[in-house]
């Protein structure tokens, strides 16, 4: 398993410039709208053109533009699931599936027959991709493209356009079918959920570059540059200025830390999430949650506005920049019984220190 | 009402045949011509699209004498290319049936070649793709998905070209001529009857031209209605 993609191509207003090397089965990209990558999965499947590159799966080279190799997207063996599926409308489930196929009528009939099985599909052969469910128009999809039997399957924001309670179950279907493949899988999302539940390795793009690369789980914890930390989910961010190796002042919020921890040079930003806060209230100073015995480096809470929903509670303070603090419900009761907090204070070891 | 019968009755009804034979052979050669000429202006850079469009819609939007002078110009048995034809195949176009038919081919096209383009411009490029990268050549995907999904703007095209081609007058009187029982179609039938005062005879015909085109768009709404019910909801 082995995936290398270097690719340049000149956007409207920015160069997409890609470049990496994965053995990883299961990636995923991500990155805000209109980043590029859309533009890197369709140049590895052959829809678009890059201006330069080299792109190999597998170890088979589908485009070097030095050697002049551009292989059709025919010829890629690379399955591509798109967020609409792009079922052919005009034909039924079982022609849909067989459309890629090649060889005798018999052997395709068995090939439709087990990938139906296999995608509990039965009883659906005959009918229009317009008379199914969401959920069974991406079981076909899949199908077709398993049919195929491809090296690798790109899959563009499957799950942006349905709602939170499908999506949740197109997710556990999706990583269900996909268990017992054994090529690669690359999958695009907006989503920092999706991406990481799904791959195991997370390329961050922004503005048509790799902010950063790695181990998914890694990235979420120490994300490194400000971009990724935004699209991991990190709320707040403040410019900082790093004293020495273990102080740093967070400009924006006033507050200087002393760390245990070794500050990175490059570090330019300071962020922290938004869940990570610690609420700390007057009448427990010197008290037993050894917290509340210094004020410094701390934020005052002064609430700007709130916002209540389903599970959680946000709540917006007024901190020299907007700082956002995000409350569990179970929290927001305890909240409720004492009041509001009079600080907010920081766990050191959740600051993220970004360039 | 006894007058009408007895016109009915004496009613040469060639002008019918010539009609519909003539819209059904013109229909037919558009069909084909049109929607090829559609998926090639549709796959065309913008600046070249611009200048095919331009040539593929000009009989629409020309007077049809104008087509016609230039279809004389270039079938007549005095030029160059008329000649040719007549000399090598014996073709003949001038004053037969067959200018009746390249007449309504020629005037009918653009509607057919532009429907099918509209209709093929509106489709899901990812359609497309999901082919390709299935492996499906670029060929099959035209004609197993394109075309198909196209359908319904397909079908409006071939019903507006028929009805276009059944009703051509100005090129066809001009190239083909109205020769009775040979190239005379109800369209210039209507035209020679009016001329001497027959408003009777013009009436007639002109309730048959009416019914067959009713009869026409009737019978493809319920084929493009019951075969493209899907699709509308996809």
């Amino acid at each position: 398993m082995a995936v290398t993609v270097k690719i340049q191509r000149k956007l409207d207003n920015f160069l997409l410039d890609i470049n990496f090397h994965s053995d990883s089965r299961r990636i995923g990209i991500l990155g805000a709208s209109g980043c590029g990558k859309s533009m890197t999965l369709k140049s590895i499947a052959g829809i678009e053109l890059p201006d330069e590159g080299h792109i190999e799966v597998e170890g088979r080279t589908l485009f070097d533009k030095t050697e002049k190799i551009n292989l059709k997207p025919q010829m890629r063996n690379v399955g591509y699931l798109f967020q609409n599926y792009a079922l052919f409308p005009t034909m039924t489930v079982e022609k849909n599936i067989a459309a890629g196929l090649k060889g005798t009528k018999q052997e395709k009939e068995a090939r439709v027959r087990e990938m139906s099985d296999k995608f509990r599909l039965q009883g659906l052969e005959k009918r229009l991709p317009g008379q199914l469910s969401g959920g069974q128009q991406q079981r076909v999809a899949l199908a077709r493209i398993m049919a195929y039997e491809p090296d690798m399957i790109l899959l563009d924001e499957p799950f942006s356009a349905l709602d939170m309670y499908l999506k949740d179950q197109l997710q556990r279907e999706l990583a269900e079918m996909l268990s017992d493949y054994e090529g690669t899988v690359i999958m695009v999302s907006h989503n920092r959920d999706e991406v990481y539940r799904f791959s195991e390795e997370l390329l961050v793009i922004d503005q048509g570059k790799i902010a950063v690369s790695g181990k998914t789980k890694e990235i979420f914890q120490n994300p490194v540059s400000k971009e990724a930390a935004h699209l991991t989910g990190c709320k707040n961010f403040s410019k900082a200025r790093r004293i020495d190796s273990h102080t740093i002042e967070a400009e924006d919020w006033g507050i200087t830390f002393t760390t245990e921890r070794g500050i990175p040079d490059y570090t330019e930003y300071i962020g922290y999430r938004a869940h990570d806060f610690i609420p700390v209230w007057n009448a427990e100073q010197g008290g037993a949650d050894g917290a509340g015995s210094d004020r410094n480096g701390m934020l005052r809470f002064e609430l700007e506005s709130s916002a209540e929903l389903p599970f959680e509670k946000n709540y917006y303070i007024n901190a020299g920049k907007t700082v956002c603090w995000f409350v569990q419900r179970e929290k927001v009761r305890e909240l409720e019984e004492r009041g509001m907090p009079d600080y907010l204070a920081f766990d050191e070891e959740k600051l993220l220190f970004l360039k | 009402m006894e007058e009408i019968m007895q016109i009915l009755k004496d009613l040469d009804w060639s002008p019918l045949f010539i009609s519909l034979k003539t819209g059904v052979v013109a229909t037919f050669i558009s069909f084909f011509l049109g929607i090829f000429a559609a998926r090639k202006v549709v796959k065309a850079t913008p600046g070249k699209k611009a200048v095919i469009d331009g040539i593929l819609t000009l009989p629409m939007v020309l007077p049809p004498t104008v087509a016609g002078f230039f279809l004389l110009l270039l079938f007549s048995r005095r030029r160059p290319l008329g000649e040719f034809l007549f000399e090598q195949f014996d073709f003949k176009v001038v004053q037969t049936w067959l200018g009746c038919v390249i007449a309504a081919t020629v005037i009918a096209f653009p509607l057919m070649y532009r429907n099918a383009r509209a209709a093929m411009e509106q489709i899901d490029m990812n359609l497309v793709y999901a082919g390709r990268t299935l492996g499906m050549s670029d060929t099959k995907i035209f004609w197993t998905v394109i075309v198909p999904t196209a359908g319904p703007g397909i079908a409006s095209g071939t019903i507006l070209t028929f009805a276009r081609a059944l009703g051509e007058y100005g090129a066809t009187s001009m190239l083909a001529g109205n020769i009775p029982g040979k190239t005379g179609t109800i369209s210039q039938k209507i035209a020679m009857v009016i001329q001497d005062g027959d408003y009777l005879t013009a009436g007639i015909w002109v309730v048959i031209v009416m019914i067959i085109a009713f009869l026409v768009i009737f019978l493809m709404n319920l084929i493009s209605g019951s075969k493209m019910k899907h699709i509308g909801r996809w």
